[in-house]
């Protein structure tokens, strides 16, 4: 048992810290987001050259890395820089290309960072559940709506997920497939989402699509690409608390009123030492989960899922608490912390909230 | 990062496994594990079987007869213990006074007080808590007179654990009322329960139990050898003694036995004709403590791998004490509410060796009501959880 990161990933990790914390200040970040695509192309291209890109995927892949470890390490990185650029999406897209295989020129590209991906997974309807697919697939070509897909508006490819057999809550009969963003009768309507990122709606309607894998075996596919999101998200959560945290205690020392310093009053302390303690329990969770993501089944779902709701439930309690430690000021859009709070309320969202995951580590037990 | 033991670290877990297997009477760990009341003799019993194994003092260096384990081993050591349902040791001699005395004790003091607690000769108790001196432990009212070679003490403890089977107590004591602050004025004797003027009284507590009690101190006569460390100082050990050799604060061994008796109670009991686990609310709870502990467990296992590279742990353990704390009452808490109704028949007989009489209700059904009120003191003692957020927040946080 040993608790220290290899001198390979710590590297990693102070190559990553330096150049978001020299190169990317919220100012950069905010205009990143405003721009057209929602995140600055040339600060995507910088981290893929960094190797952060690559560290998502394992040697076999086309990458220096892809254990859950490397993947939570990037994340928490992201995470306390608040990153708007497009690394969730295109571990979803790119993890979809690496495990269905065959598509190695294409993820190489990802890797470099001359190219983009995303996963199409979620529908209008489909809420958390895993396998709720309506999305058709017919004679390759494929028909249905995607909903909130993660950068979809700018992806150069999509991954996408359609029913070729089966209910629409089926795990089997699901397929993948590979879409080009400008593929015939595929539309996309881009938007901002509340955290500062961008997301789309694609509907798609008889659009040409290349399967990934063997088309209605991706029920298992789907849930391991997901499970990389769950930990991905988890662990940009613990970096988005710890900044909540210092920025929060920063504060606590330097907010003056009643003549001393607020950190000083202990209604206000017990609450700040209850913030670091549920850093330390998500945190503890998401080491876990990155030890586990290449277990077997119930085990790796279960830490995944424990992570995911102590995420939730911590990045909730952090978020309202670090707005209210500061008072007025965390209200503004001007003052950094609010713009962690939210991502970090909105970490929830994505891949099953606290009750889902609650509930889906009950059931691997 | 390698999240999981090594294979020599489950080596040794598996031999520890196995020597419990053989020498923990399966009597003892019966009574155990129904939460009976175990006597003075079970408490020594398997004091004796650890000190035979060489397994007593896992806190103290091997010249004085303790194991030189890792946090690690230790750890795991611990674990077996709870698992296997072995009485914990009791405290005050072994875990406490030992590693203060090796600190701070004259070469006298060692030579002869540290085989007689491993041989059990001496069953030691604490005196700290006075009255009108709980959190505020500084403010100790109790005071030590120097007259010749003898100190004069007079005053009140209390909250002393297992003091009516004591034969020594380690004790605070204010010599020195004049201190500029109220640490400085203090200092740590060894005084014999056999003492004239020494009175123990029993408190029982709200579980109707006698555990605790109240010791009054009148004109006890105590050598001034048996001053341990300098006059004056004795906060210096209070202090060591609080800090000293908690990796088993958080108890998560306690919350996992606790949970795995949780869902099989669960799976027993009926809620609307079907098993209480399937039940979405109390499975919902149910899950959310194990959450809470899984990550826990990992949070206790990252101080005690820092710990295993020289790392002192420091505020965090408080951290560790208080999230450990939450979650073992939470789980005492499930169990009562899994019983039902029959978590409030109470007969206090049934607690003792040799009942027999039929179980009213379920078998296992009558410790549970009382076992939660017990674990309230969690939160209160060792430091309350408030104390312990005080801590953090000057240690950790710098507030």
């Amino acid at each position: 048992m040993d608790f220290a990161l290899s001198e390979e990933r710590r590297m990693l990790v102070e190559t990553l810290e330096r150049y978001l914390r020299d190169r990317y200040p919220i100012e950069t970040r905010h205009a990143a987001s405003a721009s057209e695509n929602g995140y600055s192309r040339e600060v995507w291209e910088a981290l893929a050259e960094l190797g952060a890109v690559g560290a998502m995927f394992p040697a076999d892949a086309g990458g220096f890395g892809g254990e859950g470890e490397d993947i939570s390490l990037v994340f928490e990185e992201l995470g306390k820089a608040l990153t708007v650029e497009p690394f969730l999406a295109n571990l979803l897209g790119g993890t979809a290309l690496a495990l269905a295989g065959g598509q190695q020129g294409l993820l190489d590209n990802v890797i470099a960072g001359v190219t983009t991906v995303t996963l199409a997974h979620g529908e209008p309807a489909s809420r958390y559940a895993l396998h709720h697919v309506e999305t058709r697939a017919e004679g390759g070509r494929l028909t249905g709506r995607k909903a909130v897909v993660p950068n979809g508006d700018s992806a150069d490819h999509i991954v996408v997920s359609a029913r070729v057999s089966g209910d629409v809550d089926a795990p089997e009969g699901l397929g993948l497939y590979l879409v080009e963003a400008g593929a015939e009768g595929l539309s996309r309507r881009g938007y901002a989402t509340v955290d500062g990122g961008r997301a789309a709606e694609i509907t798609l309607e008889n659009t040409p699509a290349t399967p990934l894998g063997e088309p209605g075996q991706a029920g298992d596919l789907i849930e391991r690409i997901v499970a990389r999101g769950v930990l991905a998200a988890s662990a940009e959560a613990v970096g988005l608390m710890q900044v909540c945290c210092d920025t929060t205690l920063e504060y606590l020392k330097t907010r003056k009123q009643f003549g001393r310093s607020i950190g000083g009053f202990q209604a206000l302390q017990h609450r700040m030492v209850e913030m670091v303690m549920e850093l330390e329990q998500t945190r503890s969770a998401v080491m876990l989960a990155a030890a586990s993501l290449d277990a077997e089944r119930a085990d790796r779902e279960r830490a995944l899922s424990a992570a995911k709701n102590l995420a939730g439930r911590a990045g909730r309690m952090i978020a309202e608490e670090a707005i209210q430690l500061h008072g007025g000021i965390a209200m503004t859009w001007e003052y950094p912390l609010p713009h962690f709070a939210k991502r970090l309320v909105m970490i929830d969202h994505l891949f099953g909230d606290t009750d889902h995951h609650l509930e889906r580590f009950r059931n691997f037990a | 990062m390698q999240i999981r033991f090594s294979p020599e670290e489950e080596a040794f877990r598996a031999e520890v496994r196995e020597w419990l297997g053989g020498a923990l009477p399966p009597a003892l760990a019966e009574k155990v594990k129904g939460a009976k009341r175990l006597t003075k003799a079970d408490y020594e019993l398997w004091h004796a079987k650890l000190h035979e194994r060489g397994w007593l003092a896992p806190s103290w260096p091997e010249e004085w007869g303790g194991t030189g384990w890792t946090p690690a081993q230790k750890h795991i050591f611990e674990e077996e213990c709870v698992r296997a349902n072995a009485p914990r040791v009791v405290p005050f001699g072994i875990t406490m006074l030992g590693p203060v005395l090796i600190k701070f004790g004259t070469e006298a003091q060692k030579a002869h007080y540290l085989p007689r607690i491993l041989d059990g000769t001496d069953w030691w108790c604490q005196g700290y808590s006075e009255p009108g001196a709980g959190s505020d432990l500084a403010s100790l009212k109790t005071r030590a007179v120097r007259d010749g070679d003898h100190y004069v003490v007079n005053g009140q403890k209390t909250w002393t654990t297992l003091g009516h089977h004591a034969d020594w107590m380690f004790c605070l004591v204010r010599t020195d009322p004049q201190a500029a602050k109220p640490q400085e004025g203090i200092s740590f004797l060894l005084i014999d329960m056999a003492s004239p003027g020494v009175e123990v009284r029993p408190i029982i507590t709200l579980d109707g139990e006698h555990e605790v009690n109240e010791v009054f101190l009148t004109d006890v006569r105590v050598p001034a050898g048996n001053l341990v460390g300098e006059e004056n100082r004795g906060w210096t050990c209070a202090k060591y003694l609080l800090t000293h050799e908690r990796t088993n604060i958080a108890g998560v061994s306690y919350s996992k036995s606790g949970l795995a008796h949780l869902k099989r109670l669960a799976a027993k009991q009926k809620s609307g004709g079907k098993p209480l686990a399937e039940d979405p609310l109390f499975a919902a709870r149910m899950a959310q403590v194990e959450i809470d502990l899984t990550a826990l467990e990992i949070f206790n296992l990252r101080l005690v791998s820092a710990a295993g590279k020289g790392q002192a742990p420091g505020a965090e353990s408080s951290l560790l004490k208080i999230k450990g704390t939450e979650v073992r009452q939470e789980i005492t808490d499930l169990l009562r509410r899994a019983i039902g109704p029959y978590a409030m028949p109470y007969v206090p007989e049934a607690f003792d060796e040799g009942y027999n009489a039929e179980p009213i209700g379920p078998e296992d059904a009558m410790p549970l009501a009382k076992g939660y009120f017990n674990m309230r003191k969690l939160s209160i003692y060792g430091g309350s959880n408030e104390i312990q957020k005080n801590i953090v927040s000057k240690q950790l946080l710098g507030l």
